[in-house]
């Protein structure tokens, strides 16, 4: 169908908002921000050419290259715990219960509350010293060791995690709170469990299968375009992880064990004013995300499980 | 998807009904676990402060002290002036919440009607563009925009938090353009016979139709805006003009001296919010989620 020039002319006026919005705010700083990643650029002056120098320096940079780490090996830990959890969750309110909707409310509200307070709440909740999560825990930690001493004459006193302040509990803490807000995956699966066919299941039993060989069988191949897309859209999310670990580890403490890409890359831009620099981490960061995109597409073309197709 | 959720009520996956008690009590003990900080929140703001510091804790106050909420609002208010940063805080984001909320309503409305109902040379490999676009991630286009509010002056203002709204965002052009399809094409053919011109059917046919959708786009834009930290880290430089975000990082920064029962009165502020709107507008939320869970 050959679309009339006055039809056109009308449609690019309805358009033309997002026009704009396309070439200023996504074509303009794309190209822009490739430039500035070749050059000085503080801002303040106009920028200077320098070449490769800012991908040369970021492979030598060993704080990129922990922040690097520190972010994939928080994203190692966040996802499977997240998708285990919300899967379970999923696969618990989608068998028939009683009080299905208050039980799926409760695991949601949680993924509701927003960055900062989230982060306010949890530093309280992992207080080292009036922390509720450490005055549930001290007392097993306490009859732990006198059972040691008990039992074995061994002098230890153990203590709870210093979720805060020890730079090997600081990942895990924020683990937890990413799972505290699994709600929202939560949910995506459950309609994913409910488009499952009932025959399937029907059929399964006939031939006398377990719960388990079931699960394995049929639900977690008829869920894996969901577990794809969340899993895909999870690393490509740690990657822009700043603002809990930015408000809850000023700087990345302790030992920088909680100093994400994007806080390295915030710094740079703002805190250092090396904006060239920034500009090549956040290329850097974009040609991570196209690359785990078309992974995700090609892998999902070949072992991913689509209903109907 | 939207009603499979709310709706359909399903005989269940594998192993149904078989120990239902035991379903009920993981289901019992996951609940307890998603509740505690939530209930540790308000019980803490409502505490004296000794007793929020006390070892062991407990979990009920006594006594009650509600004016927490109040003395955590007027925290650091200015006996002289009369000016409370709470207040700022609040105006500053309802502020920009409504421009914002406006911006991306009447934008991607139109843009998603050029995109889902007409017809126009490159309309399908312009679209396919928009959505590629949702993969750019904001710290990748952050410097060069920075720079050019920068330029433009803007930096310490809020232009560069609302201005961008006003033309169009991928994901709610998507949003849209998805739910202005399934509206019968037959209602825009007996509206252009009647004499409306294309922005007649957008304004009369398709707007008060569309409401449903509209409004989830309203509700996200409201949730991002509320919810925004980085944004207004960036550009917002005077604390007469922070977010509550922003404010409330600042309440929790300047001193580790914030007594912990107002900390938490002023977070529960901060959230009590977004779950009060999430229990009146359930429907939108679900629908968002959704359509979050169907972009890939």
């Amino acid at each position: 169908m050959k679309a009339s020039r006055r039809e056109t002319l009308t449609a690019l006026l309805f358009v033309s908002p997002w026009a704009i919005g396309f070439t200023v705010f996504l074509l303009y700083p794309l190209l822009a921000s490739v430039y500035y990643s070749f050059c000085n650029y503080s801002v303040l002056k106009p920028p200077v050419w320098v070449g490769l120098a800012n991908y040369h320096n970021l492979i030598r940079d060993d704080v990129f290259q922990t922040s690097l780490k520190n972010t994939l090996v928080y994203a190692a830990m966040a996802l499977p715990t997240g998708m285990a959890i919300a899967i379970g969750l999923a696969m618990m309110l989608n068998a028939k219960v009683r009080g299905q909707t208050l039980y799926r409310t409760i695991f949601y509200v949680p993924s509701l509350v927003p960055g900062v307070p989230l982060a306010v709440l949890w530093l309280w909740v992992f207080n080292g010293k009036q922390g509720i999560i450490n005055a549930v825990l001290q007392p097993w930690f306490d009859g732990l060791s006198r059972l040691l001493l008990h039992l074995f004459h061994i002098h230890v006193v153990l203590n709870a995690p210093q979720w805060l302040s020890d730079a090997a509990w600081a990942k895990p803490a924020l683990v937890l709170m990413s799972v505290w807000g699994a709600g929202n995956a939560m949910l995506i699966y459950l309609a994913g469990l409910q488009d499952v066919p009932q025959q399937l299941y029907e059929a399964a039993d006939l031939d006398g299968a377990s719960w388990f060989s079931k699960t394995w069988n049929v639900t977690l191949p008829m869920l894996s375009p969901v577990i794809l897309f969340n899993g895909v859209m999870g690393i490509i999310g740690a990657l822009q992880v700043f603002t809990i670990p930015y408000i809850m580890f000023p700087g990345g403490s302790p030992a920088r064990s909680t100093y994400f890409y994007a806080m390295y890359l915030y710094d740079n831009a703002f805190l250092y004013l090396k904006m060239g620099y920034a500009c090549a981490m956040g290329w850097i960061m974009f040609v991570i995300t196209v690359v785990l995109t078309l992974i995700a597409l090609k892998l999902s073309s070949r072992h991913v499980h689509y209903g109907g197709s | 998807m939207a009603s499979a959720v709310t709706t359909r009520n399903f005989k269940g996956g594998p192993g149904r009904q078989k120990n239902a008690w035991l379903l009920h009590l993981f289901l019992l003990l996951a609940s307890v676990l998603f509740l505690f900080p939530l209930v540790w929140l308000i019980s803490t703001s409502l505490k004296k402060v000794d007793q929020a510091m006390q070892m062991p804790p407990t979990w009920i106050p006594k006594p009650f002290e509600w004016h927490n909420y109040k003395d955590a609002f007027l925290y650091h208010a200015d006996k002289v002036t009369g000016d409370i940063p709470f207040l700022d805080y609040l105006r500053n984001t309802v502020v920009l919440a409504i421009l914002t909320v406006a911006g991306a309503v009447c934008s991607n409305a139109l843009v998603a009607y050029a995109f889902a109902r007409l017809k126009w040379k490159g309309r399908d490999v312009a679209f396919a563009l928009t959505v590629a676009t949702m993969m750019v991630p904001f710290p990748v286009t952050m410097v060069p925009i920075y720079a050019l509010y920068k330029n433009l002056g803007w930096i310490g203002t809020f232009r560069p938090l609302w201005v961008g709204f006003w033309f169009g965002g991928a994901f709610n052009i998507f949003l849209l353009r998805q739910f202005f399809r399934t509206i019968p094409f037959e209602l825009s053919e007996a509206a252009k016979i009647d004499g409306c011109t294309e922005f007649e059917i957008f304004r009369i046919v398709i707007l008060p139709l569309a409401k449903p959708a509209l409004s989830v786009v309203a509700l996200f834009t409201f949730l991002g805006t509320w919810n925004d930290f980085l944004g207004p880290l960036i550009y917002l430089v005077d604390p007469k003009t922070f977010t509550l975000g922003l404010g409330l990082q600042a309440f929790q920064n300047q001193h580790g001296g914030t007594p912990w029962n107002l900390m938490m009165a002023a977070t529960a502020m901060v959230i009590a919010p977004v779950i009060i709107l999430f229990f009146f507008a359930q429907k939108q939320f679900i629908q968002g989620i959704a359509v979050t869970g169907l972009k890939g």
